[in-house]
């Protein structure tokens, strides 16, 4: 049984993975009809369709958790900037092509990882959500991999692209790898995960995708954090003026 | 692995074994006319998403599983079920939302991989393996729904519909829609 410090602890993880989920499937819906392609329109939707439901999924169990008559729908419409806690990474601009794609195997590779830890989360809950979550990201990070290949050993323009969007996402990875006071307690009570033991594998599993698609890992070492505190860039009030238009308009209004 | 076999995986047998040992068949038996949305020869037994149904004291209580998580007709799916308990008198119905074990596509019934493939849409096999993939698999192809012909070949990893890939056949021509395999 979980004593009430660490149940506003589990509501606050709730919150920010859902908040996580939220921005970069709201990121990613912006490619919705502006893809290269039809079918790549098609998959990019996808993946942020899946992003949308595991964010229903984190917020359901908060609204669940905080048990004042908030509703998921509440989390993600109606809090603040400065209230959202989503890593940095995932709010960052859809850029270009190649941009997005660095940007998704980046991450693809870090859900893994997470997501199969938080499958062995102690909260039934949590896990249920991470066995869920980790058959899609199975999939995304296969089309991601798949891409970034192609890309980076493609043609120069290509492979340019790639590489700066490489360097440039660079310093908002560490982030994903360190925790704060919150995080620390559920990792120690094994309800959350200890993601700073996830970096080595991380590390080890970029360096080859870089390399087989050709690209090289960045040794310019710098980092930008702040989003768990609620200290973000200034791309998610902007995402977040487009995402809440409507429920800040017209309060509870429904399809 | 044919699919004879594959309607005996320990998942589907797990999944079956709800209805099997219920103490209200007829209930399974009268949302069998409650179909996919999207794929609207399927029940939803047949998909594997309607997982228990339990009578709680006069109350329907409905466990489904999404097969994925963002799948928008979840929300279809629970008014159809509803309305059709409703039009037969179950006024009290509640649904929950089945999340382990998670939806896999070995729950799809025998029946239902069948009828999927008359629909035009090639149900999912677990020995194919799509893109970039470093398992020792051997390599398969998904044959095609409308020809049979196995020379085909995948067009984009998503389809229509997140739980579909987009394939093509390369004999008769025809695109159709890969049910994946999770």
């Amino acid at each position: 049984m979980k004593n009430s410090t660490q149940q506003t602890a589990v509501l606050e993880y709730a919150i920010r993975l859902g908040d996580d989920a939220t921005v970069l499937g709201h990121r990613i819906c912006e490619w919705c009809s502006n893809a290269p392609f039809l079918e790549e329109d098609l998959a990019l939707s996808n993946v942020a369709l899946d992003y949308i439901g595991r964010a229903r999924l984190f917020y359901g169990y908060a609204a669940e958790l905080a048990g004042d008559g908030r509703s998921e729908d509440d989390f993600a419409y109606m809090r603040d900037e400065r209230e959202f806690s989503n890593l940095l990474i995932y709010e960052l601009p859809r850029g270009d092509f190649a941009y997005s794609i660095v940007r998704q195997v980046f991450v693809d590779v870090y859900s893994l990882a997470f997501l199969t830890k938080l499958q062995q989360s102690s909260d039934a809950t949590l896990s249920g959500i991470a066995g869920k979550a980790i058959k899609e990201t199975k999939y995304h990070l296969r089309r991601s991999k798949d891409w970034i290949l192609r890309l980076g050993d493609g043609t120069q323009e290509s492979h340019d692209r790639t590489q700066k969007a490489v360097d440039a996402l660079w310093g908002y990875t560490h982030e994903m790898f360190e925790l704060d006071a919150i995080e620390q307690q559920l990792a120690d009570a094994g309800i959350g995960v200890d993601s700073t033991a996830l970096k080595a594998d991380w590390l080890v599993s970029i360096k080859a995708i870089l390399q087989e698609a050709t690209l090289s890992l960045p040794t310019e070492e710098w980092a930008v954090r702040g989003g768990r505190s609620g200290y973000h860039t200034e791309n998610l009030g902007h995402l977040l003026t487009e995402m809440q238009f409507l429920q800040r308009s017209l309060p509870g209004q429904e399809w | 692995m044919n699919l004879a076999d594959r309607e005996q995986s320990s998942g589907y047998l797990a999944h079956l074994k709800h209805r099997e040992t219920s103490d209200i068949p007829r209930l399974w038996d009268l949302l069998d006319c409650v179909m996919d949305p999207e794929i609207p020869v399927l029940s939803l037994w047949d998909l594997g998403v309607l997982r228990n149904i339990v009578d709680d004291h006069g109350t329907i209580v409905i466990s489904l599983t999404p097969t994925y998580t963002g799948c928008p007709a979840m929300d279809v799916m629970r008014e159809d079920l509803q309305s059709v308990l409703y039009e037969n008198g179950y006024k009290n119905v509640r649904f929950e939302t089945c999340l382990s074990p998670a939806w896999s596509s070995d729950f799809i019934s025998l029946q239902g991989r069948e009828k999927m493939q008359q629909y035009g849409i090639a149900p999912p096999n677990p020995d194919y393996c799509a893109g970039t993939c470093s398992s020792s698999k051997p390599v398969v192809s998904i044959a095609c729904p409308h020809c049979g012909s196995k020379h085909t070949k995948q067009v984009s990893e998503f389809g229509s519909t997140a739980c579909k890939a987009l394939h093509q056949c390369l004999s008769c021509l025809e695109p159709f829609d890969y049910f994946k395999s999770i």
